[in-house]
This record gives structure tokens, sequence and C-alpha cells, in this order.
């Protein structure tokens, strides 16, 4: 954690640098959507960007790449609890809730020999 | 009577109760808007078609490039505190706060705009999600922006009683206004861009 000027001055540079490299990404995110990928392809490109740039506001911004394990706790909590949560829309798709069964009608009067 | 832990770190976390708590709050946080994500996700999925290009890509992009130079003047206007610079602090705690109302202002016009064209809540469900998940960032933006008011204005005065308070109210309001970011960052794509 800073506890020092000197700290402080050399992270200061490092936060203009950060700041330039978030609007480059910006820019490749803008640049990546121009290109007409698939969408599965496009979600993954868009994401793997979005979760760089987050990393980079989180552990430099926030100051997370030095904080105590209380704070990576509580985090490592809730993204255990968030992943549920993003997995929830997957459950809504196994099973049949809500889909009619069609049953087709049985072929006229036979039974089949044994 | 003084609370205690609000500047020295607690013997059992090493943390103020102030950052603990900072921390917790935007735990809560993730889970509000990871729900109105996963709410996306369901509705995506659950769609036959999805609209494109109704929103303005350009608009969106230069609100992102508004919140990221926002958030680095936030972690400026703490790290001037840190150098003992109080004029720096208050040069870019009123910049964050200046960018943050220029980000609503064109939310304003962004959204007067579809209103203006029919487009609202009810016109399909892209833009019920797109209104849910962009107004309550919205409403997030002016929270930070009133918590900044008070420590541009009347707060202000807690940096001569006690400084070690005041740098960590602002280290603080930092950690919320990088998450307001950090929202954003991933809003600007799903929204705009897919």
């Amino acid at each position: 954690m800073h506890s020092d000027s000197s700290d402080i001055r050399k992270s200061v540079r490092k936060y203009f640098m950060i700041g330039a490299v978030l609007y480059a990404f910006t820019v490749i995110t803008v640049a990546a959507n121009q290109v007409q990928l698939a969408l599965p392809f496009a979600v993954t490109v868009a994401l793997i960007i979005a979760v760089s740039k987050g990393s980079m506001v989180a552990s430099v911004f926030m100051h997370l790449s030095h904080e105590k394990r209380w704070v990576y706790g509580a985090l490592l909590l809730t993204v255990a609890f968030f992943l549920v949560l993003m997995a929830v829309p997957i459950f809504t798709t196994m099973d049949t809730i809500g889909t009619p069964i069609v049953r087709e009608a049985p072929a006229g009067g036979g039974h089949e020999g044994h | 009577m003084n609370i205690p832990y609000t500047v020295e770190a607690r013997p059992d976390t090493g943390l103020s109760n102030g950052k603990l708590g900072i921390w917790l709050f935007l735990a809560s946080e993730v889970m509000l808007f990871g729900a109105l994500f996963s709410t996306y996700i369901i509705l995506r999925t659950g769609s036959t078609t999805w609209p494109h290009g109704e929103l303005s890509v350009w608009l969106g992009m230069a609100n992102t490039f508004i919140l990221i130079g926002s958030s680095v003047t936030m972690v400026m206007a703490w790290a001037s505190l840190k150098l003992n610079d109080w004029g720096k602090h208050r040069l870019y705690l009123i910049l964050t706060f200046v960018l943050a109302g220029i980000f609503l202002v064109n939310k304003y016009f962004e959204y007067a705009d579809h209103f203006a064209r029919g487009e609202t809540p009810a016109h399909n469900t892209f833009l019920a999600i797109y209104y849910t998940l962009t107004g309550l960032h919205g409403l997030h933006i002016l929270g930070g922006m009133i918590v900044m008011a008070y420590l541009i204005g009347p707060g202000a005065g807690l940096w001569k009683r006690n400084p070690g308070q005041f740098t960590n109210r602002i280290e603080f309001t930092g950690l919320y206004w990088h998450f307001v970011d950090l929202v954003w960052i991933f809003l600007f794509p799903v929204l705009y861009l897919l």
C-alpha cells in the first residue's frame, strides 16, 4: 500500500499511462466492432477487451494489486456468487417447463405381436 | 465519542472501517448490476431477433472517454492529498465532478433523442433493458456527484481538522467512482456494440 510520497510520485505516472491504455483499448473495442464477426466470436472479443480494461481499473486505480486479505476474501466470495448469477440463464434452458409436450396419436388399433 | 479506526487500521483486518465498508458495499453493487446483466443475457438469448444499431456508438464512445478521464482525475485527487498538495486535489476533484456532469448531460440528450422518436422503454425488450441498465448506472453517477459536491463544499473542512480521515474519505469515494467506471466499461460494448 502507498505509504510514502516517493511511492505516490511513481504511481502518478502509472495512473496517466493506464488512462492512456484504457483510451486505446476503447478505440480497439470500437474498431473490432466494425469487423463483421460471428456473434459468439464478437462477444468473446468484446468481453476479453472489457475484462482487460476492468482489470487495469481494479488493480491500479482501485489499488487491488496490493490490498489486504479481507478485501480479497470478500471479493472472492462475490465472484463465486456472481458466477452463479451469470449461470442462472443456463438453468432456464435445461428444463421443459413451458414447452408443450406433443404426443403422437397411436397407429389405428394395432398391437405389436410378441 | 470518537469512532475508532477511521484513520488507523484495525489490528485484526489491517483495514480502516471505511475501507472494509466500501469494499463490502461494492460487493453488493456487483450483485445488483450482475443481476441486471444476467437479465440481459436471459432476454437476449430468449429473443428470436435483437435490434442492432439503435444506439449512437460515437456518443457511447465519447461517454466512455469521459468516464475513463474522470477515473484518472479521481485517483489523482487522492494522490494529490497523499502528496499534501491541496490545490491540485481541489482541481482534480472539481474536474472529476465536471466530467461526471458532462456524462449525465450526454445521457440526457441521448434519452431525449430516443424519446422524441417514440423509442421508450415500452417500445421493445432491448430498449427496456437499455434504459434499466443505463438509468441505474446514471443514478449511481448522480450519487457519486452528490458525495463529491459534499467533499468539495462543506466536507472539505475536515482536511484541516483531520487530514488522514479526509484523505480516506477521498479514497473511498474514489473506489466507488472507479466501480461506476468499471460498470460502464462493460455496459458500453454489451449495449452499444454487440
